[in-house]
């Protein structure tokens, strides 16, 4: 049996991501605010071949209600194979420049609660001594860059976390998985233009349960952000500053 | 994908607001600018086209919502493709109850469009197997319409092009199969009368028949090709599915049409001349039998910059054969034409849908490389003989019938036009309505 938590189910990489595991015929437990879209995205993986799919709603930023949520997900599903944390929000920079409550605010929802989240599910996945946290960071997260560097901030505060635990975790059989997608095509990005560097949400989903079947660490999706994150973490200061990327 | 809203012609051009849709349960967006629903953009001209105005993407709107195993009702989003359907369905011993030539076009897409295919004489339109529909308009009214509750809304919709309102979700049956193979046989002809001939010999026992033709062969030879019929195979618990090939594409769009007068004459000629004997049994998977540009992305690339026209016409039953030997005519003298060129008798099963383009006789089909006022020329010449035959064109592969003409062809226009959402238009309803 294969047993899947995914939070922030109805963002389009976490939904595309259950939909491979359905077809599994996974038993899935699905968390995020929206009860209608997540009442619908349930039926789906029914269809799709889902033995079971369970849901629950949460606001990942009311940090005390995790642990009633995890207990529910633990409920239905026993023991896990795959936890994917996928939640989200893409700041807007500008705000965040002005507003000091609005750059915490955006902080917390993806980067705080992801910490927090990573927290609550380490001593359960410890203790059970086997399964996969996949946690979804950015390439944002690699180098601070002026037109998103609270969300880079936030990305790279989870990217770091996520290391950290990775090496905790690997010594009781537990991996843990940084993905860090590139631009990504979904209605979180609506209103960018989009280019020939951006992904699908279903080639950005495949390289996830390939990750996760593989048992990878850190992986850049599509693969060619890799050797992109490479050159732009090492451009030296005095050039970075000049350049507005 | 069609970002900025193409159909597959690719013609005309028009730029037009695209919105996307991502919630069934929320209404439409309020907006100065008429609405259209866009599937996968699959029409050929400018139904599924709203210059000046608004598209709304459904392909987000892909959604499975219940599918019964045991009795073949499946109910869905209207923005799922087939192809999405068949591969979850398939494997369970069902399949979609009617398929046009591509399974990437959406559900919505199908309802809209009353879409038909290779076994029209035995199961009618998409719209005979669709059980219920959820239709939603722009002044936040949502309407369950099947064939007993709303009938005429469901009537309207069935072939309404899009214009009375969002297709939300839809229920519907589809057809039992033993597994993915099908049994086909491709019979040679040498002309027109031996078509009808194999098609009258074939619609009693195969419930798939279509022929390809040679639309450049002329004098004794005038319609000659290939017919081909087909039935889904018994279960073949030894033959291994196919793998998904690898898709190849056309990567790029040539400056000029790769399809013109000289690689015409010569393709058709070898594809005639493909099989040696006069007929050829085959136990092939259902994929290439039904789809097989659906191997090739973009395929509609080949035609250049300027893209294609697609004409299809019906003619009826009487007389069929003097009048598709009429367009064929036509079609060969011009040098102009097609690789796929198809021919296939629809039978008698009406359709629930007001609009509906399929009805008793043959239909020809046939697509043209865009080369400006000579093919517009042509068509307008194609219509003609359609008119005076008492046929009709399909609304969803045309960019360029006039509007005295589909008023001809589609004489239910008029009851029609009150189901419209007074917030929802197309490039073609505002040309054949002008």
């Amino acid at each position: 049996m294969l047993n899947v938590l995914v939070i922030g189910a109805t963002s389009a990489i976490a939904e595309a991501t259950a939909r491979r595991y359905a077809a599994r015929g996974a038993r899935l437990f699905l968390v995020a605010r929206d009860n209608a879209r997540l009442t619908d995205i349930a039926a789906d993986l029914r269809v799709r071949g889902a033995i079971d799919v369970g849901h629950a709603t949460l606001d990942v930023n009311r940090l005390d209600a995790h642990a009633e949520v995890l207990n529910q997900a633990w409920q239905l599903l026993q023991s896990v194979d795959v936890v994917l944390i996928a939640h989200g929000t893409l700041p807007d920079q500008a705000a965040c420049e002005s507003s000091v409550e609005t750059a915490l605010a955006e902080f917390a929802t993806n980067g705080t609660s992801t910490i927090a989240l990573m927290t609550a599910l380490a001593p359960r996945l410890e203790a059970q001594g086997r399964g996969t946290l996949a946690v979804i960071s950015s390439v944002a997260g690699d180098r601070g860059r002026q037109s998103n560097y609270l969300y880079g901030a936030a990305k790279a505060a989870v990217s770091t976390f996520a290391s950290g635990l990775r090496q905790r975790l690997a010594k009781v059989g537990v991996n843990v998985i940084t993905i860090k997608p590139g631009f990504v095509d979904t209605p979180m990005t609506r209103d960018f233009r989009k280019g020939a560097l951006w992904a699908k949400p279903d080639a950005v989903a495949n390289g996830i349960v390939h990750a996760a079947d593989r048992g990878r660490s850190v992986v850049y999706l599509p693969w060619f952000w890799l050797p992109i994150m490479l050159i732009i973490r090492h451009i030296p200061e005095f050039i970075f500053k000049r350049l507005k990327l | 994908m069609n970002a900025g809203g193409q159909s597959w012609g690719r013609y005309p051009r028009v730029s037009q607001t695209m919105v996307e849709l991502t919630d069934r349960h929320r209404q439409l967006p309020a907006m100065e600018s008429s609405m259209l629903p866009y599937g996968n953009g699959r029409s050929y001209g400018d139904s599924c086209l709203n210059g000046g105005n608004t598209l709304l993407r459904t392909r987000a709107l892909d959604h499975f919502i219940a599918f019964d195993a045991a009795t073949g009702k499946l109910e869905c989003e209207a923005g799922l493709l087939l192809s999405q359907i068949l591969d979850l369905v398939v494997p369970q011993g069902w399949f979609v109850p009617v398929t046009p030539g591509t399974r990437f076009i959406t559900v919505g897409g199908a309802i809209a469009n009353d879409v038909h295919g290779k076994n029209h004489h035995r199961a009618g339109n998409f719209g005979r197997h669709v059980l219920e529909l959820e239709l939603l308009r722009s002044d936040g009214s949502r309407r369950v319409c099947s064939p007993n509750e709303n009938a005429e809304w469901f009537g309207a919709t069935i072939g309404g092009l899009g214009l009375t309102g969002l297709i939300t979700r839809a229920r519907l049956q589809l057809r039992r199969i033993a597994g993915p193979w099908m049994s086909t046989e491709v019979h040679r002809f040498e002309n027109l009368a031996g078509f009808f001939r194999l098609s009258q010999q074939s619609d009693r026992d195969y419930e798939y028949t279509v022929a390809w033709i040679d639309c450049l062969a002329t004098g004794q030879s005038l319609g000659r090709g290939l017919f081909t019929r087909a039935n889904h195979a018994p279960a073949h618990p030894d033959r291994r599915p196919i793998a998904p090939a690898g898709r190849l594409r056309v990567p790029f769009t040539p400056p000029l049409s790769l399809i013109n007068r000289l690689t015409l004459r010569s393709f058709n000629a070898l594809y005639y001349h493909r099989q040696r004997a006069p007929v050829v049994h085959t136990t092939m998977h259902y994929q290439p039998h039904f789809y097989p540009l659906d191997g090739i992305g973009d395929w509609n690339r080949i035609y250049g910059p300027r893209g294609f026209m697609q004409y299809q016409c019906v003619v009826p039953p009487a007389d069929a054969e003097r009048h598709v030997a009429q367009l064929l005519k036509l079609i060969a003298a011009s040098g102009s034409g097609s690789f796929l060129a198809v021919l296939k008798q629809f039978g008698n099963l009406a359709s629930p849908g007001l609009l509906s383009f399929p009805r008793p006789g043959a239909t020809l089909a046939l697509d043209f490389p865009n080369q400006g006022a000579r093919t517009l020329a042509l068509l307008d010449r194609l219509d003609e003989v359609v008119a005076t035959a008492g046929g009709a064109v399909y609304p969803a592969k045309d960019a360029r019938m006039s509007g005295a003409h589909f008023r001809q062809y589609f004489p239910a226009w008029e009851s029609f036009r009150p189901f419209v959402d007074p917030h929802f238009s197309s490039s073609f309803w505002r040309r054949v309505m002008e």
